[in-house]
């Protein structure tokens, strides 16, 4: 039996947490560079904000009532997610975080104690009595049922949040996954659904009952995967060791265009600089590194102009100065002047565990000395939260910088940050 | 006239080579007793995932011993109990109140100038657990 636990509203109720006075108001977050709307608390959804929506088409309306609106907060969204996943730990054995406010849970065993549906009520109550957010809570016997489970506990608010589909209660499983468009079920998406569509197949329900080799047939063994798990037989496991990532993209879209070379070997310093910390995170070495430049698709009058280059490496690495230097080599062959540039990116790829391969005799790269150490205690000063030592090539006053006029504070990783209260 | 006959030739005996190095000098006598350096947050902080740091602003609260500008260590999750340091929603800002569950739910103010508050939904942010504040500064 799985559970699939998820903040309902994560971002907004982040924004919300230390601001009693947000309470029940109309919340929205936007995306990086304050672009389009991400996040919606439910005041905001009841007032017709759609997901998505570029903030500008905001801004200009009257709405009844006021809309606070915040710039994407990453550093508090990661550390209030921290703090529910370890409260989900302190209850379930067994974990697995799928995404920054979902997690999935091995409930196998509870209903020796109790159903499961007085589980989730418990589990919803810890984790608001610990971090203040609430949770839904979902369960069914496989992965994919589990979400199902989860979505309808939003969708219909007698189950308060909290929703089983036992397999000694089919009828009650059949009569939600009728209910449930087959586009909203765990894996299919929007476009699958289209075609699943066309053929009839309109709900979950209609899915469970089609053919398995049909679905393989005609789609994908994934998708027939999905066929399975709604049938209650559990194809995909749960993983508490997460897989090692096989690549690392570090990119973002600039907050203002970016005209000249300089500007833009800052911006790809500090990305490099950043895919470096990931990638020794992951207790990594890689051996190919590319960079990608574009300029906007859409801009009226502008010729478009989007280009990679990269390089595979003799030696791996995750010394910062070989992936900027990797970096900036590549940039010289793509960089063209006349132009105005919305985006630009690195990726590292081709990873493996150990900093060493054959030497070439000839070879004129040996590794760095003291590379490891170096890197170590770089990472140690810039995780320390005391100050930050950076690459001269990422400059200091960057135009480039993303728009976020918006932040809210970071209440709970800043001591210049935290929440105040007054004595009265 | 004495016979000499050759030896038996007695197996060869391995003795095993110690290549550790023995260091010179006596150990020391503390090293058996390593042990690690105490950590503030054991002391303070129990739950850390429902624990939050707020600090104090305002008119002090010299009985207590509370100024402005101390930071507090709040625990979310620890139940209130009667005589509470709390930091209470009143009117969509964070306040410092003494909680008093009985007779009756109440938030009592800190200095006599303000009013009892009787909240008809005790809003908690959490339980003030510890405080602090530099000697330094209030000199």
């Amino acid at each position: 039996m799985f559970g699939l636990a998820d903040v309902n509203t994560f971002y907004a109720s982040c924004e919300a947490l230390f601001r009693p006075d947000l309470r029940g108001k109309p919340v929205v977050v936007l995306s990086n560079n304050d672009g389009c709307v991400i996040a919606r608390s439910q005041a905001a959804k009841a007032l017709g904000i759609k997901m998505g929506v570029p903030w500008f088409q905001i801004k200009t309306q009257d709405f009844p009532a006021k809309v606070h609106v915040f710039s994407s907060n990453y550093a508090l969204y990661h550390s209030l997610s921290q703090r529910v996943m370890s409260a989900l730990e302190e209850m379930t054995p067994k974990v697995e975080q799928y995404s920054i406010d979902e997690m999935f849970l091995n409930l196998t065993g509870i209903d020796g104690c109790e159903d499961f549906e007085h589980f989730g009520r418990r589990l919803r109550a810890h984790v608001l009595a610990t971090t203040g957010l609430t949770i839904g809570v979902g369960s069914g016997p496989s992965k994919t049922l589990a979400k199902s489970a989860q979505w309808a506990s939003k969708e219909w608010p007698q189950f308060k949040g909290v929703l089983a589909l036992t397999s000694d209660n089919p009828k009650r499983t059949e009569a939600l996954l009728m209910r449930q468009p087959v586009e909203e079920i765990w894996g299919v998406g929007r476009r699958i659904g289209k075609k699943l569509n066309l053929l009839g197949i309109t709900n979950a329900l209609e899915l469970a009952r089609t053919h398995p080799a049909f679905i393989r047939k005609n789609f994908s063994v994934v998708l027939e995967r999905t066929v399975r798990e709604l049938n209650g037989e559990s194809c995909i496991p749960l993983e508490e060791m997460p897989p090692t990532k096989q690549q690392i993209v570090c990119s973002r879209s600039f907050g203002s265009r970016i005209t000249t070379k300089l500007a833009m070997q800052q911006a790809l310093c500090q990305y490099a600089t950043r895919a470096a910390e990931k990638l020794r995170g992951e207790r990594q070495y890689c051996r190919h590194i590319s960079v990608f430049v574009r300029t906007s698709p859409h801009t009226a009058g502008e010729t478009f102009y989007s280009n990679t280059a990269g390089e595979k490496l003799t030696l791996p690495t995750q010394d910062t100065r070989d992936i900027i230097g990797v970096a900036m080599r590549a940039l010289d062959r793509i960089w063209l002047d006349g132009h105005r540039y919305m985006k630009a990116g690195i990726m590292l790829g081709d990873f493996t565990p150990y900093g060493v391969s054959q030497l070439n005799l000839f070879d004129e790269d040996r590794p760095r000395k003291n590379s490891a150490k170096l890197m170590k205690v770089l990472d140690g000063i810039n995780q320390s939260g005391l100050g930050s030592v950076w690459f001269a090539g990422q400059g200091i006053d960057t135009e480039w910088k993303m728009k976020r006029d918006m932040l809210s504070p970071a209440w709970t990783t800043r001591w210049s940050d935290i929440p105040v209260a007054r004595v009265i | 006239m004495i016979m000499l006959s050759p030896a038996e030739r007695p197996s060869a005996l391995r003795i095993p080579l110690f290549a550790d190095r023995c260091a010179a000098g006596f150990p020391s006598p503390a090293q058996d007793y390593v042990e690690a350096e105490l950590d503030l947050n054991e002391l303070c902080i129990t739950r850390r995932a429902a624990t939050f740091f707020v600090r104090a602003s305002g008119s002090s609260m010299e009985e207590l011993g509370l100024y402005d500008g101390d930071v507090m260590i709040v625990d979310r999750a620890e139940q209130a109990a009667q005589g509470d340091i709390v930091i209470a929603e009143v009117s969509g800002e964070f306040t410092v109140k003494r909680l008093q569950l009985h007779p009756q739910v109440a938030l009592l103010p800190m200095n006599p100038a303000y009013p009892v508050i009787y909240p008809e939904e005790l809003q908690l942010l959490g339980v003030v657990t510890w405080f602090f504040h530099s000697t330094r500064a209030r000199r």
